[in-house]
């Protein structure tokens, strides 16, 4: 061993130039997924196509302009859920489908830095996702945002609940990746983890889009608890997604 | 206009990853050990994969690893890679326990599996780019690492999905010479490639080996991949034989499940060719 420890004591000696800061690595992952998915344009050409027929076929089963406003939120944000599923899978079927991922570990990227950075890729495709799920209820469902207030309830809301999703997805994401049917594995997994982000951005938009009676204090407390839940997400992903990826 | 043959991308890549292997190099002689495996076993569910494997491959080798479909060879590789891990024994790459340092490890190896790594939807250079900025190399290490593969010219610009096999292998290779990987594992490189690709992936790890890398790799196609080796070893049952270091190998065992036995050199299928061992550079003068 005295050989090896000598080997060793050289490696960090030499002070090897290695890029592998948690936020370079995560900058780069993000930028590569948002460049796939330019290249690919499965968010555009699939993922909201999907939200819209969903955002519609709602319409059809109710069919009721005033239980259809009324429900709004919860229909924005159940269209969100399942086009999360399907995001959430594509950005990790690109990374297993020629074995990139493992590529990634073999490589000694830090796992911070990957879960961070297809963490950002996953926050800016569902807000560009919720931007227009938000435009197709104001004009299927007869929504509105009638102030600047509420309009500042909503934008926090959209971003606090779509981090509190990237970071949740990202995360059983990675963990189904590997495994052994992941399509039916990941909603079971994912679904009621997200509960709580469902019922809070719901409680929140309502608030926002002033239905079911809940006031703008009661809209900003459950923006607090879609902070908080995002925060836990970011914390659990950062320390847990290595172990995930890598079992 | 032409560049002098010092500026030109191989020989600014040359130099930049010659300097960053001596850097470690300086400070140890070449005749270190890379590679050590001793009684190493590995589990896949709950079948051995490697069952007590041993071995040791010292800095600027070439080891082929021999044996049939399911011997282990591609375990042993994810074993030094540290993606498999060890239930038993010890394995030591690069100076880091696989077990205990396993990202030191993975920083200093490439391992080119059955798969090759690569986004599909992105072109040549923008994988080559990705991985070689996961390590900070420079645009012109990537772009002289392309260079390397002939894949600096209009191929650079076309997505991987459109690429053959072939190229496709070029372009992982790319990627782990941009990564400026110091143990190469790869199993069944010159699998998919035409027979000019395949000279070239043989320079290229001659090359890499001749700035300082290691390379161990698994094939099944001996008379190519045994006349780039500098050492042979059989894998068999999950445990690996002639792993001594510095001893002649044997001959190809024409059923590689059991021990290998007679001598016979060659460069035809089925047969080991001539042999050197030690330190590679010997055979490729």
């Amino acid at each position: 061993m005295t050989q090896l420890q000598r080997r060793r004591h050289a490696d960090v000696s030499a002070g090897e130039p290695r890029t592998n800061r948690t936020l370079a690595i995560a900058r780069l992952m993000a930028g590569k997924d948002l460049r796939v998915e330019l290249r690919s344009r499965v968010l555009t050409n699939q993922v909201l196509p999907f939200a819209g027929v969903v955002m519609v076929m709602f319409g059809f089963a109710l069919d009721d302009e005033r239980v259809l406003q009324r429900v709004a939120p919860g229909l924005i944000w159940l269209a969100t859920l399942f086009s999360l599923l399907i995001v959430t899978q594509r950005i990790f079927s690109v990374e297993t489908a020629d074995g990139a991922l493992d590529a990634l570990r073999v490589a000694g990227v830090k796992p911070s830095g990957v879960f961070l950075g297809k963490a950002a890729a996953l926050v800016v495709q569902l807000i560009a996702l919720d931007i227009v799920l938000l435009l197709l209820a104001l004009v299927l469902y007869n929504s509105e945002v009638t102030g600047a207030a509420q309009g500042v309830l909503l934008v926090t809301t959209v971003l606090a609940a779509t981090c509190g999703l990237a970071f949740v997805g990202t995360l059983y994401g990675g963990l189904a990746a590997g495994a052994k049917g992941r399509e039916t594995l990941l909603p079971l997994l994912m679904l009621p983890v997200v509960a709580p982000v469902l019922i809070g951005a719901t409680r929140a938009t309502e608030a926002a889009l002033n239905v079911g009676g809940i006031t703008m204090q009661e809209g900003w407390a459950w923006v607090g608890l879609l902070g908080g839940f995002a925060a836990l997400g970011a914390i659990g992903g950062v320390v847990s997604f290595g172990a995930m990826v890598e079992e | 206009m032409t560049l002098p043959d010092e500026l030109t991308p191989r020989a600014v890549h040359d130099a930049a990853w010659e300097r960053s292997l001596d850097r470690v190099d300086s400070v140890v002689t070449c005749m270190d050990t890379v590679v050590e495996l001793a009684d190493v076993v590995a589990v896949i569910g709950r079948f051995p994969a490697l069952a007590g494997a041993s071995l040791s491959v010292r800095q600027g080798e070439i080891v082929l690893l021999r044996g049939s479909n399911g011997a282990g060879k591609t375990s042993l590789l994810r074993v030094c890679a540290g993606l498999l891990p060890v239930v038993r024994g010890h394995a030591v790459v690069c100076g880091y326990d696989v077990t205990t340092d396993r990202t030191a490890v993975r920083q200093r190896v490439g391992l080119l599996g059955h798969n090759n790594g690569l986004y599909a939807d992105l072109t040549v250079a923008e994988n080559v780019r990705f991985w070689g900025a996961t390590v900070g190399a420079s645009a012109v290490e990537t772009a002289a690492a392309m260079g390397h593969l002939g894949l600096d010219g209009r191929l650079a610009e076309v997505c991987v999905a459109s690429l053959s096999a072939g190229q496709k292998r070029r372009t992982a290779l790319a990627c782990m010479l941009a990564r400026r990987a110091r143990v190469w594992l790869l199993d069944e490189p010159h699998a998919g490639l035409d027979a000019a690709a395949r000279d070239e992936l043989d320079a290229t790890l001659r090359r890499a080996v001749d700035a300082g890398a290691t390379v161990v790799l698994a094939s099944h196609e001996l008379d190519r991949a045994g006349s780039l080796a500098s050492r042979i070893v059989d894998v068999v049952a999950g445990t690996v034989r002639n792993a001594t270091t510095g001893a002649t190998p044997g001959p190809t065992p024409a059923n590689t499940t059991g021990p290998t036995t007679g001598a016979t050199t060659g460069a035809t299928p089925g047969t080991t060719p001539a042999i050197t061992t030690g330190p590679t550079g010997e055979q490729q003068s």
